[in-house]
This record gives structure tokens, C-alpha cells and sequence, in this order.
């Protein structure tokens, strides 16, 4: 499976798409969710399960940010986004009806075909959960393709929760399971304090048939890795999506580079296996 | 009806250990219940007991000053809750709140304390697997300190 | 460009005095005509329009952080190895702009850069720049996204190399397997021969447009002593350079070097001024900036060359991930002599010396690099 590109007919990859911001989502103090919409009816936009796009805002930037709807429906273009620079600012600014550029979709994706038959666990830290989304959303429309389900959400505090309302929607079915939890509990929650990992040891899904996706900040993923492994989770069955600077996501401009590898073209979804001496250096 | 005995013998802390020491634990051993919003022990309380949770959700809280109460870890089913008992000066630094309607078995830490020092190859064995624990709770803390899903300066 | 010519397929001489028919023919066909040219104390790479225009008598003395210019004062054309400029400043340019934009009733519009329409002849491309222009084929031709600007300045390029005569002080094409002399890759190669009183070019035809460039310009058919005299000349050049480097197994050692003390050393005398991103002619990398118009109607997008060795290149969200100059020198190195092997199937670098040459802090990767594998055995993995 693998989306077709929206620009395949386009001479120059590095020309935007106009899509008008249909809907603008708050959904914590600095996390915000854009739906899109294409200008032409041209058929709807396909991607695949943890790819991204290229968001350009006029006159200020372009950043790479993860598709975090349902690859299911094309007829909306759905990306969670977190304020951590200019870009990213001027595109918390944005208002029904503006116009944004997008290029892509590009990167490989989650492998939620060869998931087929067997257990998947999702372990999501922080704005991790977005790229992972569309991987849920793929499972659940397909549920009786697999077996056990479950979904590991670790953040901060119980304001950084997000999708909150969809969560508990999800926690309530009867073939998924979900466990959240937060580094902090303040207020009223009487949920699990702890660390994400903590959550792995007792889920349940079983070692020898299953696949991990897992998607969180470069520590996160480490430690979880770690946890997965002392399961007895193989190597090569688990995946990470990984970020790098972008100035192109065409494989072009050398910034995402990653050793050997374009975080834009050969990820950003790896096997573990695939980026292991990778992780354990320093700076690379 | 499942005994005290054959409850601890199947737990995971205890596994391995000889069953003459397994019986002195159980001679301090007693089922216990709490409900929801009880607190089994407050910071700066006595530490005597300890916990094997065999159902529920506890939370470890410290009162922080203009904030309330903040919840550093939850216990949950299987875990071992509190080793305060364990080191001079024997007092618990956080209070324990039960969030979910927990049934466990405490464990008089200072009865097995005394024994502790009577025996000191049980106390090794004691040691051993708070050891562990402590060991398990520290990198989860660090990695708790680091705050990585904080937003960056 | 790589089609074998049906016309003329054996080498041909152009003799000294006839050498401007070669550039009048080619102007001729509407093509500009970039070369070599003595400017601002360098060989630079500018139009030519007369045989003049070329550093005739100039040859070039390199060393490590070190390049002059000496006025031989003989009569050859092509003495001086290279200058700091490659031609990737015209293939790529260093600023190119992408597209505008400009706002309209309902939100905004792209209106896409037209390209003035422009041939190009590379006049006196040496053999290591030959590969260089391949490996940048391969960074913008050949992958799953390629570059319609470079496909169209590079379709249209034609390429008269010139075989080294002399090789330069931190040359070291021969261990790169690059040069010095040209394989393929050209429309024309020329050797140029300058001995007692005969000056002629021993000139090889690559492609159709070669032949049909040769066909147009008074030549004789090349007699087997002149063949070998430009051979001879081409072995003598692979026998002076200046650098050597042993590549077997060198990804493999750099892959498992990355904690190597020598990474701390280099990064003790490297500035990071990026000067060997610059004159390296097979570095790529790009970054995009935004400008708007001071009422934000109009914005421009640009592409301009970057460097590895920048603070911000492997910036993501609250710091880069390779701040040190430690860990961005280990990125330059290990991307040309083991990463680019595994992106594109070749080595990224073509031995041409310029970054030993133009490095302030006279870093030499040839030695670099045999210092991180002194000492180091390993054992070799059967196939």
C-alpha cells in the first residue's frame, strides 16, 4: 500500500498544493489539529498510515508534519501540530478558510498490512500519538485482521492527553484495550502516574506474533524499545518513527539524513533492526 | 478458597524463596481491603507495613505547596507498595491513595525486620528483590525527571 | 550523452593554431561557453570567448591550505590542475529561486519560475569532475523525486574535458579511481601535447555531437606515436599526485569508528567554516528560505546551498543533534567515504583535493582518514 502522491503529475516536487483550512482543532495548551480540505474535487487525498506532508505557510516557512487522520477518508487532510518554532506558530494562527500549501505525502509507513494475524501493540509518547493515529484507525476498520490490539499512551500531565474524547471512546470497546498514563498526576486523576513503559511489561499481547509501532520522543522510544525486547518482542518486529530536520522531503536537501539513511524517503518508519547501531550513538 | 500461603508462594517477589522463610512471612502476613480515597498510609507516617497489591490502583502523592496534590506513580495489581520499612528512619516520605478499590496483603515490616536481623541470609533475600524494585522505580523516576515531552527552551 | 558516435570513432588531432574553431563552432550552436579563467588570484571557472580567455601559461602550486598561482609564461592551455569552483555552480546553482507566491482575494497563489532557457560547454572539465557531475546525476536525476531544473541544465550540457597534464599537489584521483584521465562521461577529451615545437590536442569523441563538432573543425587523423605520447602523459600525471588514499573496506572502517579519538582531534583544529562544503563538487545540500515583500503580499521561496557543518542543519525542536564540531566533521567524512556508498552506490568523494587544499585549518582527509585506521584490524567479511 502506498499513497499516491498528490503531486504525481506535477513536473516540480517542490511546488505546494493549495488546501483550504477547513476546521482548526485546540487541542492542548500548544497542540492544535488542522483539518484540510483540497481547493479541486481531484479524487481525494491518499496516504498510507505514518507518512507526513510538507505544510508550507505563505512567506514564512515549510516543516514537515505527520498525517494524523484516517487514511480511510480522503476527503479530508487531518494534521496535529505542536508550536515548537515560527512555522509551526504562524500555523497555530491559521483560521477557517485560509489557505495552506502541502506537498506529499511522503516516507514510509507503518506495515499494517504484514500486521495481518497477529498482535499489535501501539505505544505512543507525547505528540506521538499522531503519527500513530492513522495506524488505529487502519486496525480498527479492518479489526477482524488481527488479533489482540492494544494501545500504550504515555504524556505528560492529564492536560496533555490528547484526542482525549476519542480515547475514551476507544477505551470502551471491547477488542482494544488502551492504558493511559502520565509522568505527573495533578488534580483529579485517578489514572496510572508512571512512565509509559512501565505499561509494558503486563500488556497483553503475545512475544512470538506480534508487531510493535512506536512513536514518541528519541528517549521514549529507546527505553520502550528496551521494555519490548525483554518481552521477547523480535528485533525486526518492531517499528519507530524517527524525526529529522527537513528542508525538502524529497530526499534532496541532505538534512534528514540519518547515517546512512533519509529520514524522509527510507523512514521516517523504521525496523528496529534496521536503525539499531544508529540509536546508540551519540549525534548522529 | 485460596490461602495466604498459596497467594504469596504464586507471586513473582517471591519466587525462589525457600519454604521455610515463605512460612515466617506468612506468620506476618494479613488480608486487607481498602476503598476508593482511603489513604493507607500518610507522609511522615511510622513505616511498619509494606503491601502486595493483588487488585486495585493506588496512587504515591506528595502534597506540593500552592499546588495540591501531585501524583508521582501509580501501584498497580502485582506490585509491591512501599519499602519506607525497609531503612532507618523507617518513615514514609509520600502518602498512598487508593484510586481503585484494592485488595491486598500487608506484611508487618517490623516484625519481619526483627527477623531480618535474626537471619540474615532471609534478610539477603529480602534485600535482593527490593533491590530490584528500588532499581526498577529509580529509571523510571529519571526518565520521569527528564520531561521529555516537555516543551524544549 | 553517452551514445557512441557513428562518425569519426577514432581520436582525432586539433592543432594548437585551429583550437578557436573549436570554441567558434560551439558558440556557433547557441551554446555559452563556461571554462577556466585566471581571476582574483584563482583558476575560476567564467565565459570564455577566445582562446585567450584561458589561463594560457598559468599552472596552480596546492598544498594543504595552501594554492598559488604561477606564471609559467609557456604556451600551454590546460597546466594548472583546478581552481576552487566546480561546475556544480552551474548544474546547481548556490541560489535558485523555487517558485513566488503572491496573496489573492481568497488566499494565495503560486506562480511557478520560469527558467531563462541557457546551454551550456563545460570547457577543460577534468576527468574527477566528470564523476563529480555523475555523482550529482545520481543525488538529482536518479532518485524517486528529482530536480527539473538540474534535468534540464544537465540534458543540455555539453562536456569538452581535458585530461590532466600535471597532477595537482593534493590531487589524488588515481586512488579515487577517477581520473586522470577520462573514461566516458564527455562529448570531447582532449590531452593537450606542448613538446619542443608541436602544441596539439589529442582529441577523443565521446558522443554524436562530438563528432559532428569534430567534423566541423579542421583536424587530422591521430597517428599511433601521438596516441602514445597521450597516453604517456596521462600515466605520468597518475604517478605525481600529490595525495593517496587506500579505499578497501574504508565504509566499513568509518562505520565502526564513530567513537574514534580522531574525530576529537580533527574537531580541535576544524573551524567548521564549511570552506570543503563549498569547493567539494559533489556536496549537495540545500536549505529553503522565505522572504516576503514588506507588505506580505508577495513571497518568494529559495534554495540555496547549505552545509553539514552549520549549527542549525541537524536542527530539531530545542537543539541540533549534532552540536559538536566533532560530530559534524564525522557526518562530512563518513557521508563521502561510507554513507554515500550505501545512497548511491559510489564513493561520494572524487579525489580532487579541493578541501585539503581551501581548508584554513589545513585538515587533509587523506590523512585523517589513516589515522582512524591505524591500528585498526578487523576481519574482512566474506562474501
Amino acid at each position: 500500500m502506498k499513497g499516491r502522491k498528490m503531486n504525481a503529475r506535477r513536473s516540480d516536487p517542490m511546488l505546494p498544493q493549495p488546501f483550504r483550512v477547513a476546521r482548526v482543532q485546540r487541542e492542548t495548551f500548544d497542540t492544535f489539529t488542522l483539518n484540510l480540505e483540497g481547493l479541486k474535487d481531484n479524487g481525494g487525498f491518499k496516504f498510507a498510515p505514518g507518512q507526513f506532508n510538507m505544510l508550507y505557510v505563505f512567506g514564512v516557512g515549510e516543516v514537515p508534519i505527520s498525517i494524523s487522520g484516517d487514511p480511510t477518508n480522503g476527503d479530508i487532510l487531518v494534521h496535529t501540530t505542536r508550536v515548537v518554532g515560527t512555522v509551526t506558530t504562524a500555523m497555530g494562527k491559521l483560521k477557517q478558510d485560509d489557505i495552506i500549501g502541502v506537498r506529499g505525502p511522503y516516507g514510509t509507513h507503518w506495515p499494517v498490512e504484514d500486521a495481518r494475524g497477529k498482535d499489535v501493540v501501539i505505544v505512543a509518547g507525547g505528540i506521538g500519538l499522531a503519527p500513530l493515529r492513522p495506524a488505529l484507525y487502519y486496525l480498527l476498520e479492518h479489526r477482524d485482521k488481527y488479533n489482540k490490539v492494544v494501545l500504550l499512551y504515555g504524556t505528560r500531565t492529564k492536560e496533555d492527553i490528547l484526542y482525549r474524547r476519542e480515547l475514551e471512546q476507544w477505551r470502551a470497546r471491547f477488542d482494544l484495550e488502551v492504558h493511559v498514563t502520565v509522568d505527573r498526576g495533578t488534580g483529579n486523576w485517578r489514572g496510572n502516574v508512571g512512565v509509559v513503559t512501565a505499561l509494558i511489561p503486563k500488556a497483553p499481547f503475545d512475544p512470538e506474533n506480534a508487531i510493535a509501532l512506536v512513536c514518541g520522543p528519541e528517549i521514549m522510544m529507546r527505553f520502550t524499545v528496551l521494555e519490548l525486547l525483554k518481552r521477547g518482542l523480535p528485533e525486526e518486529k518492531i517499528y519507530l518513527s524517527m524525526e529529522r530536520n527537513m528542508k525538502c522531503g524529497i530526499g534532496l536537501c541532505g538534512h534528514c539524513q540519518f547515517g546512512p539513511h533519509f529520514t524522509c524517503k527510507d523512514g521516517p518508519v523504521f525496523p528496529y533492526n534496521r536503525i539499531k547501531d544508529l540509536l546508540e550513538k551519540r549525534e548522529i | 478458597m485460596k490461602t495466604i500461603e498459596n497467594i504469596l508462594a504464586e507471586h513473582p517477589f517471591f519466587k525462589g524463596l525457600e519454604p521455610k522463610y515463605l512460612k515466617i512471612v506468612v506468620g506476618c502476613a494479613s488480608n486487607v481491603v481498602f476503598a476508593p480515597e482511603q489513604i493507607i498510609y500518610r507522609e511522615g507516617d511510622p513505616a511498619d507495613r509494606f503491601f502486595l497489591i493483588r487488585e486495585g490502583k493506588i496512587g504515591l502523592e506528595i502534597n506540593v505547596p500552592h499546588k495540591g496534590p501531585v501524583t508521582l506513580q501509580t501501584i498497580n495489581e502485582g506490585e509491591i507498595l512501599g519499602w519506607s520499612w525497609l531503612m532507618p528512619p523507617y518513615k514514609w516520605r509520600f502518602t498512598s491513595r487508593v484510586y481503585e478499590r484494592t485488595r491486598a496483603i500487608a506484611l508487618d515490616g517490623a516484625c519481619l525486620r526483627k527477623k531480618c536481623d535474626e537471619d540474615h541470609a532471609l534478610g539477603y533475600e529480602f534485600y535482593k528483590r527490593f533491590a530490584d524494585i528500588i532499581v526498577q522505580r529509580l529509571q523510571a523516576t529519571r526518565l520521569q525527571l527528564l520531561d521529555v515531552y516537555g516543551v524544549h527552551s | 550523452m553517452k551514445d557512441l558516435p557513428d562518425l569519426s570513432p577514432d581520436p582525432v588531432i586539433l592543432q594548437r593554431e585551429n583550437f578557436q574553431q573549436l570554441l567558434d563552432v560551439i558558440i556557433a550552436k547557441k551554446y555559452k561557453i563556461a571554462g577556466p579563467k585566471i581571476k582574483d588570484g584563482a583558476v575560476i571557472l567564467d565565459e570564455i570567448l577566445k582562446t585567450e580567455d584561458l589561463p594560457i601559461g598559468w599552472s596552480d602550486s596546492q598544498e594543504s591550505a595552501t594554492y598559488r598561482l604561477i606564471e609559467r609564461g609557456d604556451r600551454a592551455l590546460f597546466r594548472y590542475a583546478l581552481g576552487p569552483q566546480s561546475w556544480k555552480k552551474f548544474l546547481y546553482p548556490p541560489v535558485q529561486k523555487l517558485y513566488e507566491a503572491h496573496r489573492t482575494q481568497n488566499g494565495w497563489k503560486i506562480s511557478s519560475t520560469k527558467e531563462p532557457k541557457l546551454k551550456f560547454a563545460f570547457l577543460g572539465v577534468r576527468p574527477c569532475e566528470i564523476e563529480a557531475i555523475n555523482a550529482l546525476d545520481r543525488v538529482f536525476r536518479e532518485g524517486e523525486y528529482s530536480d527539473p531544473g538540474y534535468r534540464k541544465r544537465r540534458q543540455n550540457t555539453l562536456i569538452i574535458a581535458v585530461n590532466c597534464g600535471v597532477a595537482g599537489g593534493t590531487c589524488f584521483c588515481a586512488s579515487m579511481d577517477t581520473g586522470p584521465k577520462a573514461k566516458s562521461g564527455f562529448d570531447l577529451a582532449l590531452t593537450e601535447v606542448l613538446e619542443n615545437e608541436e602544441h596539439y590536442f589529442v582529441v577523443e569523441v565521446g558522443t554524436k555531437l562530438g563528432a559532428e563538432i569534430v567534423k566541423e573543425i579542421e583536424h587530422t587523423r591521430a597517428g599511433q606515436e601521438q596516441l602514445d605520447k597521450a597516453q604517456s602523459i596521462s600515466a605520468a600525471a597518475s604517478d605525481q599526485m600529490g595525495r593517496e588514499l587506500d579505499t578497501s573496506d574504508l565504509h566499513v572502517l568509518l562505520s565502526r569508528s564513530s567513537e574514534h579519538p580522531q574525530w576529537k582531534d580533527i574537531a580541535s583544529r576544524c573551524l567548521t567554516c564549511g570552506n570543503c562544503t563549498m569547493v567539494c563538487p559533489t556536496c549537495f545540500c540545500s536549505t529553503v528560505e522565505d522572504y516576503t515583500d514588506l507588505q506580505g503580499k508577495e513571497a518568494v521561496r529559495v534554495r540555496r546551498w547549505d552545509s553539514c557543518f552549520t549549527m542549525d542543519y541537524s536542527y530539531i525542536h530545542g537543539g541540533s543533534v549534532r552540536y559538536s564540531a566533532e560530530a559534524r566533521y564525522r557526518q562530512w567524512l563518513t557521508h563521502k567515504f561510507a554513507n554515500w556508498l550505501e545512497q548511491f552506490g559510489t564513493f561520494g568523494c572524487v579525489g580532487c583535493g579541493r578541501c585539503i587544499t581551501w581548508c584554513p585549518a589545513a585538515i587533509d582527509i587523506t590523512e585523517e582518514i589513516k589515522a582512524i585506521g591505524k591500528n585498526q584490524t578487523f576481519e574482512k567479511k566474506t562474501a
